[in-house]
């Protein structure tokens, strides 16, 4: 029988030691735990550490919410199941000429789970998070009552929702508004860069002109080379384009290159992946700077990678990613945490950097906040990660950063709290019969449920 | 199909296989017996490009057949298919203690179709066009003790289609009998899930394959056409014994 799993599979989780509790119908109670267990909603498993986990309890997927309710063309407000994933919604509305007002760099994620984690996008600096887009929501709780919250409407019950971690109760349904697309291409130059300061020079100029940024940095580069990368930036393509057919939107399907099972550990090595780096910050370099790329290899590279996880082996992998206040990031702590990661000599493939602007997140517990983020990603080799791991996280923490708790595996309770203002603020909408191994772990005591809490009827 | 009668539009593999027909902007009669639910079906798709109406009815009530059947074909301007996808799993040991819970397993997989598609068929009959596909299951290829009741409503329903697709094989109305193995429907939401269990939307493409190729009788997944060739070649004198 195979386990629920996060998608960087650290923590590993043994089989048969997460309940999962069938969830087909909106209209439908939430099926009942037992006493002493809690329950926990479960999207795709796109976060990476334990944040869809609810180990030594209960997982209630999402998989049957899956329901389309409302979709009207002519404003782009869509309303669905919080089990729809934002492929599904790609497919039904880019040829209709609309398209996600802020999307992960993975379309294999639900509306719910883009909800909890409000997570972000390459047009932060632009468009804020998914959380500012959702217009209203119903939240089921396990007393059996329903709340249908907007910005106006049980308003704080839809702040501690949005970002809520899932805690707050299930989310059955939601609507949010989407954006106009012309056609499914965007245009998109590369710039590529020296180090951090050139970065922020590139950044500060692109920010103006271009909806979409991101940096590739090649994190194993020191002294000189140290933040040195490419720069992506990208603004929908013109109406010229529009003669192109938008029904041939040619969206991956999950399928294209599949990695079936479990590649040995040692292929993801330190020479392998500096090897990756080094091809991918030259090949681009002699290339002509300005293409245009179909939406879907540009916001998702790695989903025509079936399964891509599992190239990193049974052990898994982590994924860190801080924010850090520009002043801070610019005033040296993001050259220092680089520094760190570069001598770690720990292979990372992904890194990324970006910067958040000033647009508020609708969430008590948002993640993101002005400042400059970084993502990358570490095989996990046991303790070395760990403090690695540890250190990053002190660091971003003295820089007043933040750890984002959709790739969290690690984060202790006191820099949870530190970076989370509005914690003790957000427990009183957590849920009684709601729980996840995440919850646990930073939240301290209080989080685990006491036997007094009557059980789900 | 184009203009298409679905019985039991609640069940996961119908609403799999509706969103296939949807997109392909089929107009679909959708028939549940609840309410809350059917609505939620219908909504979802008409948005994925459907025209759907829909009509509550308990399908265990055979005596609102003929007019269900005639009510859908007015609404639709004329059917030129059927989905029969509603189905009882029930309980072998209750249906062993209680005629009444054996009862209601072969009334909801047998008699209840058996009657609805008596009515589909005349119909199409004189029409000499149409499609009529239901899913029954693998169970039907051979008794088990483990769930013969509902084996044997299958089974029985089997026999059934393969009649009926003798019957009208000359009227041009395509009989399509659909053998679903381990499905990860509510319907198997108790039992514990392995590498034989397909998705509702694996099986709902297999569906449609057959529908487009007007196939017989389909397997789905294809495998269970092997594995139910070795059930039924054991020896009933040995099969007996066996603990299945
Ligand atoms: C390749 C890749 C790229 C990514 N890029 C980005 C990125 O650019 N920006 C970003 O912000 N994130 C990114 N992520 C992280 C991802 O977007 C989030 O982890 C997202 O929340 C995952 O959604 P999910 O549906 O898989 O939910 P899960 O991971 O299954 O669950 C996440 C949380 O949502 C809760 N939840 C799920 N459904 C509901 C519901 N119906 N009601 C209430 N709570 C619910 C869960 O309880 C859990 O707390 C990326 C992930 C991957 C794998
Ligand atoms: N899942 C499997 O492993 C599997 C394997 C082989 C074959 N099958 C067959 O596949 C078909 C679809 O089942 P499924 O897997 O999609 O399960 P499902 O989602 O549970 O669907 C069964 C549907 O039948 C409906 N139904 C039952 N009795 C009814 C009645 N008297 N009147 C109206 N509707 C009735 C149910 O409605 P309510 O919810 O209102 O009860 C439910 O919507 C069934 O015929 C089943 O036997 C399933």
């Amino acid at each position: 029988m195979k386990s629920l799993e996060s998608w960087g599979r650290y923590p590993r989780v043994k089989p048969g030691t997460q309940r999962v509790l069938p969830f087909s119908w909106r209209t439908e109670r939430l099926p009942s735990v037992e006493e002493g267990e809690s329950l926990l909603p479960y999207g795709k498993g796109r976060s990476y550490g334990d944040g869809c986990l609810n180990v030594g309890h209960a997982l209630l997927p999402t998989t049957g919410l899956d329901r389309f309710i409302e979709f009207d063309p002519s404003t782009g407000l869509l309303t669905c199941e919080a089990g729809v994933s934002l492929e599904d919604i790609l497919r039904l509305v880019v040829w209709q000429g609309w398209f996600l007002p802020v999307t992960p760099g993975t379309k294999f994620v639900t509306v719910g789970g883009a909800i909890a984690n409000d997570v972000h996008g390459k047009n932060h600096h632009a468009a804020g998070t998914f959380g500012r887009y959702v217009r209203r929501f119903e939240l089921l709780r396990s007393d059996g009552t329903r709340r249908e919250c907007s910005p106006t409407e049980n308003a704080d019950w839809f702040a501690a929702t949005i970002g809520g971690l899932g805690l707050t109760g299930l989310i059955t349904w939601a609507r949010i508004q989407l954006v106009r697309m012309h056609n499914p291409f965007i245009l998109q130059e590369t710039v590529p860069f020296g180090g951090l300061e050139e970065f922020f020079q590139l950044n500060r100029e692109s920010e103006r002109d271009f909806e979409y940024t991101v940096a590739w940095i090649d994190c194993l580069a020191r002294g000189r080379k140290l933040g040195r990368g490419l720069y992506y930036r990208g603004n929908p393509a013109p109406p010229q384009w529009e003669t192109l057919p938008l029904v041939r939107s040619h969206l991956t399907r999950g399928g294209g290159l599949a990695v079936p099972f479990n590649l040995p550990s040692f292929t993801l090595n330190r020479l392998t992946v500096s090897a990756f780096n080094f091809l991918y910050y030259h090949r681009q370099r002699g290339r002509p700077s300005t293409r245009l790329v179909h939406y879907d290899p540009f916001f998702y590279p790695l989903d025509s990678v079936h399964a891509w996880n599992r190239i990193y082996g049974r052990r898994g992998f982590l994924q860190f990613q801080c924010v850090v206040p520009l002043a801070e990031a610019g005033g040296g702590a993001m050259e220092e945490i680089l520094a760190r990661i570069a001598r770690s000599g720990m292979a990372s493939f992904l890194a990324v950097l970006k910067t958040f602007g000033s647009l508020e997140s609708p969430g008590l517990l948002s993640f993101p906040r002005p400042g400059v983020t970084l993502a990358l990603d570490f095989a996990f080799q046991g303790s070395r990660t760990l403090a690695l791991f540890s250190d990053l996280e002190r660091m971003t923490r003295e820089a007043g950063g933040a750890v984002y708790p959709a790739k969290d595996a690690c984060m202790t309770p006191e820099s949870f709290a530190a970076a989370y203002p509005a914690l003790p603020r957000f427990r009183d909408f957590v849920d009684p019969a709601f729980s996840s191994s995440f919850w646990r772990r930073v939240a301290g005591p209080s989080a685990s449920l006491s036997s007094s809490v009557p059980s789900v009827a | 199909m184009k203009k298409v009668l679905v019985l039991g539009a609640t069940s996961a593999i119908a609403q799999a296989t509706c969103r296939l027909l949807a997109a392909r902007g089929a107009a679909l009669h959708l028939v549940g017996r609840n309410a809350t639910q059917l609505e939620a079906v219908a909504k979802d798709l008409s948005v994925r490009g459907a025209r759907v109406s829909t009509r509550v009815q308990e399908l265990n009530e055979l005596s609102s057949h003929e007019e269900l059947v005639s009510h859908a074909d007015t609404v639709l301007g004329g059917m030129d298919g059927v989905l029969l996808a509603h189905g009882l799993l029930g309980r072998q040991p209750e249906s062993e203690r209680s005629w009444d819970a054996a009862q209601e397993v072969l009334t909801t997989n047998f008699m209840g179709p058996a009657s609805l598609l008596t009515h589909v068929a005349n119909l199409l009959e004189e029409r000499r066009a149409g499609m009529i596909v239901v899913i029954s299951s693998v169970a039907g290829d051979r008794g088990r003790q483990s769930n013969y009741v509902y084996g044997s409503s299958k089974g029985g329903l089997n026999v059934f289609l393969q009649g009926l697709r003798n019957r009208l094989a000359r009227s041009n109305v395509a009989v399509v009998t659909v053998k679903p193995g381990f499905v990860d429907t509510p319907m198997t939401a108790h039992l514990p899930k392995n590498a034989l269990f397909a998705s509702p939307e694996k099986v709902a493409k297999g569906i449609l394959r057959a529908m487009d190729a007007r196939r017989d009788e389909i397997y789905v997944p294809g495998f269970w056409r092997l594995i139910m060739f070795a059930v039924r070649s054991i020896p009933e004198g040995v099969f007996k014994r066996m603990k299945l």
